[in-house]
């Protein structure tokens, strides 16, 4: 199954929806969605997680050379339903305690209004 | 079962590869996480030699076999391209990569935590990555 990346704008956020499996492979779609300059224009990046089922080093590696520009820019990325294996590659790394993963879109949505 | 599987470089085998050793540990009853966890560390390992190690070249091959000595299972890589030179590696530090925007470098770090033992061989120009994992 390729990786299906959709996403959904709505005012200051946009929600965009991982659908596959996140390798080395399929990552540089994932990179191209998040270096689209248009990106910039929201305050709120709110990624469903529920059904991506498979994430490897490069699929992290994404996100983790995008954070800090977002950071700067004082973009909020936040994860969302999130399946428990897939948290668990983000927790080998330690990188649950430098992202900001949610169970759920009602709380993904409340943190991002923090 | 079948244990073995042969493939040529390119990234696009990396799915079939996760497929073949998902099914083969399907038979073992390990938990999701635990078989999600295996999956990826053998994925990091061919994912590397297939871009570093043979540059993506397809006429080049990596091939994989699966075993069960007691109480483990163990997975045997082997190419012919560029050896990993262990001596050259670096820990990565996640939150100088996130400062800096680094996109790689953290594969084997996964590879070394999920895995309890990593081995690296080299001689006459074939390579062999040994991993083990206990799984009872």
């Amino acid at each position: 199954m390729p990786m299906k990346i959709t996403n959904e704008p709505k005012d200051t956020t946009i929600i965009i929806t991982l659908d596959g499996e996140l390798d080395a492979s399929s990552s540089v779609l994932l990179d191209e969605e998040l270096s689209d300059p248009e990106i910039m224009k929201y305050s709120k990046i709110l990624v469903d997680c529920k059904n991506l089922h498979y994430i490897s080093s490069a699929g992290l590696g994404v996100f983790i050379s995008h954070l800090q520009r977002f950071e700067d820019a004082q973009i909020k990325l936040i994860f969302f339903n999130m399946q428990e294996k897939v948290r668990n590659v983000f927790e080998i790394l330690g990188l649950d305690l430098l992202m900001t993963i949610v169970s759920n879109y009602e709380e993904a949505i409340t943190v991002s209004n923090e | 079962m079948n244990n073995f599987i042969r493939v040529n470089c390119t990234k696009k085998n990396l799915k079939p590869i996760r497929d073949f050793v998902s099914g083969y540990l399907h038979g073992l009853s390990l938990s999701d996480i635990l078989t999600n966890q295996i999956v990826l560390a053998v994925d990091e390992i061919c994912a590397n030699l297939i871009i570093h190690a043979n540059h993506e070249d397809p006429t080049k091959f990596i091939s994989l076999t699966i075993d069960l000595p007691k109480d483990m299972i163990r997975f045997e890589i082997s190419d012919n391209g560029l050896a990993f030179k262990r001596s050259e590696y670096k820990e990565p530090d996640i939150g100088e990569h996130i400062k800096v925007g680094k996109k790689g470098g953290v594969g084997i770090a996964l590879v070394n935590r999920i895995m309890d033992k990593v081995e690296f061989r080299s001689s006459d120009g074939r390579n062999t990555c040994l991993l083990y994992k206990k799984i009872k």
